[in-house]
């Protein structure tokens, strides 16, 4: 016998293999539902998190607008997807904010802000040869801007250089303009002053409308473009906690001149969406774990009728009934945890097989798999827990056995 | 009977009575106003016919049980005022129990068996115990089936671990319900000279319950039971 583990460490594990094929059939059970669990919430959460990421390296996290110009951002035909990465307003009425110089440099004081860019944004033509397309023309300042949305993140080919006649264009643009990085384009709106700009680099931000559209020009240029000599539409920010941005913005809202919208309100879809997907999930588990429980509790409860000799035996030979109570509750806990051991090993694998096999229709990966080692960490706790709580029963049972009528039979 | 003049007095029944289902309609008192003592050393036979409450009886002897009414001494000990807690660490201290279906873990060796009541009562296995299992092992001429679970063994092998077991706590009283109640002539004897001579060499005292007129012949003496009631 083991000499450090104590009687009740000793009793449990033998009855567990004693009991083999119970013992095997319940620990499969388990795993199942144990692996189950770990693979929706590790697809949940991987899925989540490059989500989120995406839309926080594709977005401001708080953007200014000029007062009562109320911003949506522009939606795909499928819920919750993004179709473009910054938000706009019309541009037949490019109205810049007022004062926004004072604005920016409040916004810069302010602790909780980590990035401040103005923008300047608004509808434009690119022209190349035959070609033309209606462009959304985003004048940045890349030093600052480049900090809020990763547009160097993004670039497919050619550099994120943004000279006064440099031009980066979405790789659906360049493909609709027959256009390669170096190539030059004619870009006009309808106020301003035509230019002559070159490419230097494409993107592709994952999404077909945005990459169709999309232009980032230095923000001087598409001042003079746009007509609108020192202004700027919006003021692009990022902020030190990304869930804060809501309560940051409307305190913004109300001190200054400004609508600031967050993160979190223009993207109210995608939240909703993660919310019922976490609700769901919770469900689930819930009920696998229930089922969990009761599979152990069932199988306990046999034992505990099929060792009652056993248990009576015990006790003549002096084992308190708190020490019988500890041997079927810790072979609940141990069923419950190697079970999730198995499970995750199961789950773990199974969110292998499937980033293996699932790919988008370029043979990318659809997003990265995220293995947190908190999911396996708290799911093996958890599923001890329920293996204890579910032996209860079954334990004070064979706790309270009467001896005399155990040995009986 | 054999009694020893002086000797200390190992149990005392006085008025003891025991009922079940008290308050049921099917209320029914088995054991009647009993009393009697055993004396340290002795060795003696509990006869009786089949429901009798022979079982009873030793159950309660043994603090299985407890009386429903009557006192129970354990070594000048009234043990009516123990607590469950108390009750279970004089029990595993000073009673040894052998029963007629021997009652081996089937999940542990032999020798884990002959451990179980030292490892219940320390909490941990330890190398003395296991050298004390080995010794009774050896003592009942079983040394050589130490490793067996208790399905590789004869029943009169399992009962000879079952006597081993009962010592391993040196208890005073050794209660044996029908110990050779399951075995052929020549096992039956074996068992009982086995534990004639752990009687006769280390002064345990001996409660055997049976109905074998022969074996029970060869006890210091006989108490007989009928209807709940001491008879001779
Ligand atoms: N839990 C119980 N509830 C009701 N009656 C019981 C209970 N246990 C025992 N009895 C009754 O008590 C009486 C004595 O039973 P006990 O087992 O002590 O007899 P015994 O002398 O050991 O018989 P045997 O020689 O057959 O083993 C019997 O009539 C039995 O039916
Ligand atoms: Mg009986």
């Amino acid at each position: 016998m083991t000499p450090w583990l104590p009687f009740e460490w000793i009793a449990a594990i033998r009855f567990l293999r004693e009991g083999r094929m119970q013992t095997m059939f319940i620990i499969t059970g388990i795993a199942i539902g144990v692996g189950v669990i770990v693979f929706m919430s590790g697809l949940l959460s991987s899925l989540q998190t490059s989500l989120i990421k995406r839309v926080l390296t594709s977005q401001p996290q708080i953007q200014l607008l000029p007062p009562d110009q109320i911003a949506r951002p522009l939606r795909g035909g499928r819920p919750g997807e993004i179709e473009d990465p910054t938000i706009q307003r019309p541009s037949q009425r490019v109205v810049s904010i007022d004062q926004w110089r004072k604005i920016r440099d409040h916004m810069l004081a302010m602790s909780e802000i980590t990035n401040v860019s103005p923008t300047m944004a608004g509808s434009a033509l690119a022209v190349r040869g035959d070609a033309s397309r209606a462009i959304t023309l985003s004048g940045v300042e890349p030093a600052t801007y480049f900090n809020i949305v990763r547009v160097p993140d993004y670039i497919t080919a050619g550099f994120a250089r943004l000279a006064s006649d440099d031009i980066i264009i979405g790789i659906e643009l360049a493909k609709d303009l027959g256009a390669v990085v170096g190539d030059r384009l004619n870009v006009k709106a309808a106020a301003g002053v035509p230019v002559v700009l070159t490419i230097t680099g494409l993107v592709d931000f994952g999404n077909k409308g945005a990459n169709a559209r999309i232009a980032y020009v230095a923000l001087r240029t598409a001042q003079s473009l746009l007509g609108v000599t020192g202004g700027v539409t919006t003021i692009d920010m990022t902020v030190r906690d990304i869930y804060a941005a809501d309560t940051i913005a409307q305190r913004i809202q109300a001190a200054d001149r400004v609508q600031a919208d967050s993160w979190i309100v223009t993207n109210a879809q995608l939240f909703t969406a993660i919310k019922a997907q976490g609700s769901s999930n919770l469900v689930i588990r819930v009920f696998v774990g229930l089922s969990v429980a009761f599979g152990i509790a069932a199988v306990l409860v046999v034992s505990v009728i099929q060792r009652s000799k056993d248990i009576g035996i015990l006790r003549a030979m002096g084992a308190s009934s708190g020490q019988v109570l500890r041997v079927f509750l810790l072979q609940g806990g141990l069923l419950g945890f190697v079970g999730s051991l198995v499970g995750s090993a199961l789950g773990a694998g199974g969110l292998a097989i499937w980033h293996a096999s699932v790919r988008a229709a370029d043979g990318k990966e659809i997003f990265p798999l995220l293995f947190e080692p908190s999911l396996f960490v708290s799911t093996a706790a958890l599923a001890t827990l329920t293996g204890l709580l579910a032996a209860t029963a079954p334990a004070l049972r064979a706790a309270r056995l009467d001896p005399v009528e155990a040995i009986r039979g | 009977m054999v009694k020893p003049a002086g000797a200390e007095q190992v149990l005392r029944l006085e008025k003891v009575c025991k009922a079940y289902n008290i308050g049921q309609p099917a209320e029914i008192e088995v054991l009647h106003d009993i009393d009697m003592t055993l004396d340290r050393g002795q060795f003696m036979a509990l006869t009786g016919p089949s429901g009798s409450g022979k079982s009873t009886l030793l159950n309660l002897i043994g603090l299985l049980d407890r009386p429903t009414s009557g006192r129970l001494f354990i070594k000048g000990e009234e043990t009516g005022r123990l607590g469950d807690t108390e009750i279970t660490r004089l029990r595993a201290h000073t009673v040894g129990f052998i029963f007629q279906d021997h009652h081996l873990i089937s999940a542990f060796t032999a020798l884990e068996n002959v451990m179980m009541p030292l490892l219940l009562d320390r909490g941990f296995p330890s190398a003395a115990a296991e050298t004390r299992a080995r010794d009774l092992l050896q003592r009942v001429g079983l040394a050589a089936v130490a490793g067996n679970l208790a399905t590789n063994m004869s029943g009169g092998q399992q009962q000879r671990v079952a006597i081993a077991r009962a010592l391993a706590m040196n208890p005073d009283l050794v209660l044996a319900d029908e110990p050779t109640g399951n075995l052929d002539t020549k096992s039956a004897d074996g068992v009982f000279e086995l534990m004639r001579d752990v009687n006769r060499d280390s002064g345990t005292t001996f409660l055997m319950v049976t109905h074998n007129l022969d074996l029970a012949r060869r006890c210091d003496g006989i108490i007989d039971v009928v209807d709940g009631r001491i008879v001779g």
